[in-house]
């Protein structure tokens, strides 16, 4: 909205201080002033503003001068609204309120032999100013009425009106063409202004077309009413007709303006010749008059005030007088109740002051927000941390130093990747009103993101990725829907970089397996393990590829899903390189408690290693050679690894080391006692045990098979 | 081999003769590149019998008045120590340039761990939570899918609000046969926690509310249909306005320096009452005016005010301790996108949400 600095100074004869001072107090009272622009020597400043939407008093001129004469403690000149006496008539037009719910007061005027002409003088000077295109003096009066105090009018020729002025709801299915010539078709809800025949104009949205001022038109009914808000907004909305008019009468206009505004627009239309005809018609709805501008008025105590606002930068509570003086300069009457209380009349152009701390709120706007004290409030409450705060910490430290960087995804999905990740088989939430297809759905599953992430990176040739995120999953109906918290790790490349004092390598599936032991070994969990199983099972997700991919399971309880991606769905993607991923669900992991870390005491007996080295069919998983040798029961048994598997490239040719189907393993078990220095012979005996074990698994001394 | 002249025994020409000497060790010790050349210059200078200072000593001693000697003595003492000490370092030396082929070319690169890197939003986050934890705020969350009731209805949203229009907000499909305060949506700010705190608890509280919201906005440089929120809620006996601006004036000070000013400029919002916007002196001219402030040497940060009345009736019913006229109260909400792009000079908010590795891996 654009104001005129001149225009203002013509209501404050009084103000003092410069356009630009006067811009900056507006708008640290919150009559924010964009914009200062200087229009030239004596022509003042246009001001650009942006008025809060509760404030639509002060979207015009007299309005803001108000506001600054409250801030200025100084007068405020009163609308002048000067109009030549008026021909006597018999009758005063007639008018009819018959939706008294809907419009609570209509001014009518009636002028006779007006001439239609280009506006000239202050109009004309001040249309130019504010660069608004100037119509005609009686279009433009209405416009000059709007922007100099706020309340929309509306001028219709009065030889194209039949009989009365009938304020009604529509007919449903009547039509009427407005003035921006399109014809609408209303319904029962909408509000017009009518005569006895037709609807002349869409009420407080906008004019009809065949009422329209033209350059031939000798008589005019000048409208100035008061529209209910709600009736007004559903109007615009039903017919997406956005107008000034609208704008400002959906917001809450003044209920005592519409005589002042009809007075107004009639003495600039009959500057260039005419009359008025009769005095002016004003049908008031007195149940609306005591909801507007005659509602009751509220208390306010100053101890509130300064219960609510605490002490001023002086160190006080804001005083008295202070008070009264401000409530004054918005138009309030105040009424002392007592010492401390009063009982406060609100101005009718004030439709959003309702309740004591809508005063309060407007004692510290003139006040100042910035002349209140900063201060510090002592607390006597406890400070409560997220049950999985440390938890998430955790996970996250770990990642970060595991060589994961945090991603966030989009919190979107598309419906077939929603039904290809989702964990439960079709279910997942669509939105109602998504920004593409392609974000149809809320995720079930962080993977959809962490692909087109991926996916993002290679496209860019950013081809070693290490990603991982930590948000919400959701899933359920669109009547009740469900959230988890999920952690999604993303990789593809290398895992360690070409360096010039080394070679690098790929990531592989035992990075990602790796990385999340890592992080479940920061929780407390009795058992752990992974596990796979054949595609037909079905019982691996559909986006994992057969037998490169686990599923994890903590204490009887799948937390997860991890390996490389399918091959289809990486051809599907156009991804063509190798891409690993999984999905945790850490709902179920912060259900385990951190792990305490505990120190166990170093033994300082020395350490007795052996090795052996087998031949095992490929049958033979590793976990169940580790279980054969812990079911041993050695106690003395520290550890048990393997430290090399080969698998003979060459198996089936002559050339080969190795049996088809067979794998070599040297495995390391280390003995050591906490009380004594191990004998030979026991560890002769127990050397014994495994070799027996591993034979009756299925495995052979490497040397005896070559 | 000439032996140099002495003038005289004066202090002076002592002086002068030995600097002489001591300049001629320092010449032939530069010369020093091989192990042969080094036993050469021992053998020059500390010869049994044939060495150099023993030569010299023997001349010079021989003619000297007995007064003179004990000077003389002391200065070939520390001649010696110099021949000695380039001895015992170029030893060690020599010991080092025989593996002249190990030598490391030290100006090549480390071998970095190649660590994560922390993500830039959900850094700050982190960072502004925890000077609201400082300040003796708890941590909440809530669901990112919300009823209309807990986003707009109970934070006194009128029904026909324009941020209640789908236009603005993200909707979950097939609602319509619901009533509108049940109906789901992607919440559009973190506000709604203050309501769902509130009902969990009674006053006094004190609760900073980390999280993702969502908008119906379609994406550029500075919009996202994502974005994140820090919101906080105090409610207590006699929480004033003053209270609301110094807390987020020392917020402010710790998230951006001592330096910084604030200025609260009046503004509406729902569920505040009275409502304040926040601006900080701008961080990047201290407030002489900038292209990043549009040469007014602020920048507009965040939301806040007085919790209205109204919000409390919503909670009342479950905790009848929110009784306005007992106690008061104060919420604030701001962008961690915002802020993040101007912490760091990020322009674009789309990379926030990329996961593109090379604007990632610069918070490292
Ligand atoms: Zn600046």
């Amino acid at each position: 909205m654009k104001i005129l600095s001149s225009w203002l100074r013509a209501y404050l004869p009084g103000l003092q201080v410069s356009d630009r001072q006067l811009a900056d107090d507006l708008t640290l009272r919150g009559i924010a002033v964009e914009g200062v622009f200087d229009l030239g020597p004596r022509n003042g400043s246009l001001f650009e503003m942006d008025i809060t939407t509760n404030r639509v008093d002060a979207m015009n001129h007299y309005g803001i001068a108000r506001e600054a004469a409250a801030i200025y403690d100084i007068p405020l000149l009163p609308l002048a609204a000067p109009l030549p006496g008026s021909q006597p008539v018999k009758q005063p037009f007639p008018v009819r309120i018959e939706a008294p719910d809907l419009c609570g007061r209509f001014t009518a005027r009636v002028l006779r032999n007006v001439t239609i002409a280009p506006s000239s003088g202050q109009v004309a000077e001040r249309f130019a100013q504010l660069e608004q295109k100037a119509i005609s003096n009686a279009v433009d009066a209405t416009n000059y009425v709007t922007m100099a105090m706020g309340h929309p009018t509306h001028a219709f020729d009065l030889d194209k009106v039949e009989g009365s002025i009938v304020v009604r709801r529509a007919r449903p299915g009547e039509r009427l063409k407005l003035l921006d010539g399109t014809e609408r078709t209303l319904v029962a809800d909408d509000l017009v202004v009518a005569d006895e025949k037709k609807a002349l104009g869409l009420a407080g949205v906008m004019g009809g077309w065949d009422t329209m001022i033209t350059p031939g038109t000798k008589n005019i009914l000048v409208e100035a009413a008061w529209f209910d808000p709600g009736s007004v907004r559903r109007s615009s909305r039903r017919h997406k007709l956005h107008t000034d008019a609208s704008h400002r009468f959906e917001r809450g206009a003044d209920f005592a303006a519409p005589p002042v505004a009809s007075a107004m627009v009639s003495g600039l239309i009959l500057a260039a010749g005419g009359e008025l005809h009769g005095d002016p018609v004003d049908v008031v709805v007195p149940e609306i008059a005591a909801r507007t501008a005659e509602r009751p008025a509220i208390p306010l105590s100053l101890q509130e005030v300064a219960r609510i606002l605490g002490r001023t930068a002086e160190g006080k509570a804001l005083q008295a007088e202070t008070v009264e003086r401000y409530l004054a300069a918005l138009g309030c009457r105040i009424q002392t109740a007592s010492a401390a209380d009063y009982r406060v009349s609100l101005p009718s152009w004030r439709l959003d002051l309702e309740r004591e701390i809508d005063l309060i709120e407007e004692v510290a706007r003139l006040h100042g927000y910035n002349h209140f004290a900063n201060t510090l409030p002592s607390f006597s409450g406890s400070v409560v941390e997220l049950p999985s705060a440390g938890k998430e910490n955790l996970v996250r430290r770990k990642l970060l130093a595991g060589g994961y960087t945090e991603a966030v995804g989009s919190t979107f999905c598309s419906a077939s990747d929603a039904a290809k990740f989702s964990h439960q088989p079709n279910v997942h939430v669509p939105l109602g009103n998504p920004l593409s297809e392609e974000v149809g759905c809320l995720r079930p599953s962080l993977l959809p993101g962490m692909l087109a992430m991926l996916a993002h990176n290679l496209n860019r040739e950013a081809a070693d990725v290490r990603l991982f995120e930590m948000g919400t999953v959701f899933s359920g109906t669109t009547d009740r829907v469900q959230e988890r918290p999920s952690l999604a790790i993303g990789a593809t490349g290398f895992a360690i970089a070409d360096h010039p004092h080394f070679k690098g390598r790929p990531f592989t599936f035992y990075d990602l397996k790796g990385i999340a032991e890592e992080v479940l070994s920061g929780f407390a969990t009795r058992s752990l393990y992974f596990d796979a199983f054949p595609a037909a099972t079905g019982l691996m997700p559909v986006w994992l590829q057969p037998g490169r991919s686990a599923r994890l399971v903590v204490d009887g309880e799948t937390i997860g899903f991890f390996g490389q991606l399918s091959q289809d769905e990486a051809q599907r993607r156009k991804l063509r390189q190798e891409i690993f991923l999984g999905e945790f669900d850490l709902e179920r992991l912060y259900r385990h408690s951190l792990r305490e870390p505990a120190a166990q005491e170093l033994s300082r007996f020395p350490a007795v290693v052996r090795d052996f080295s087998f031949v095992f069919p490929e049958s033979i998983a590793w976990q169940s050679i580790a279980d054969r040798l812990r079911a041993l029961n050695i106690a003395e048994l520290r550890s048990v690894g393997p430290v090399e598997i080969f698998r003979d490239e060459k198996a089936a040719r002559k050339t080969a080391t190795l049996d088809t189907g067979h794998f070599s393993l040297l495995l390391r078990v280390v003995f050591q006692s906490h009380e004594r220095t191990l004998r030979d012979d026991e560890v002769q005996g127990w050397w014994e045990r495994i070799a027996a074990a591993l034979q009756q698994l299925g495995g052979a001394w490497r040397d005896k098979v070559r | 081999m000439t032996i140099p002249e002495l003038r005289s025994y004066t202090a002076d020409d002592l002086e002068a003769a030995f600097g002489e000497l001591a300049s001629e060790v320092h010449r032939d010790a530069t010369e020093l590149d091989t192990p042969d050349r080094v036993e050469a210059f021992r053998l020059h200078w500390l010869g049994r019998k044939q060495g150099r200072l023993k030569r010299i000593g023997d001349a010079w001693l021989k003619n000297a008045p007995p007064e003179a000697r004990k000077e003389l003595g002391i200065r070939f003492n520390q001649l010696k120590q110099q021949i000695e000490g380039v001895l015992s370092a170029e030893r060690l030396d020599g010991r080092n340039r025989e593996s002249v082929a190990e030598a490391l070319d030290i100006t090549l690169p480390g071998i970095r761990p190649a660590l994560g890197a922390e993500h830039p939003l959900i850094r700050t986050m982190q960072e502004i939570v925890g000077i609201f934890q400082r300040m003796g705020y708890s941590v909440g969350v809530g669901p990112e899918v919300e009823t209309d009731y807990y986003n707009f209805e109970a934070l006194n949203f009128p029904p026909n609000h324009p941020a209640r229009d789908t236009q603005d907000t993200l909707i979950v499909a097939r609602q319509e046969h619901k009533p509108l305060r049940d109906r789901l949506l992607m919440r559009t700010h973190t506000s709604p926690v203050q309501i769902r705190t509130m009902e969990n608890q009674p006053p006094p509280v004190r609760i900073v509310i980390p999280g993702k919201v969502h908008r119906n906005d379609a994406a550029d440089a500075t919009h996202s249909p994502i974005f994140h929120q820090v919101e906080g809620l105090c409610v207590d006996e006699n929480i004033t306005f003053s209270d609301l601006k110094g807390t987020l004036d020392h917020a402010m000070k710790e998230l951006f320096g001592s330096q910084v000013k604030t200025r609260f400029f009046p503004s509406f919002f729902p569920f505040t009452e009275p409502s304040a916007d926040v601006q900080i002196s701008c961080i990047f001219c201290g407030g002489k005016g900038c292209r990043k402030c549009k040469h007014s040497g602020w920048i507009e940060l965040l939301g806040c005010g007085m919790v209205d009345p109204a919000v409390y009736d919503s909670v009342r019913a479950k905790q009848p301790g929110y009784d306005p006229r007992k106690i008061s109260g104060f919420a604030f909400g701001m962008g961690v996108d915002r802020i993040a792009m101007m912490k760091y000079g990020i322009s674009d908010i789309g990379l926030l949400y990329s996961g593109d590795v090379r604007f990632l891996e610069q918070f490292a």
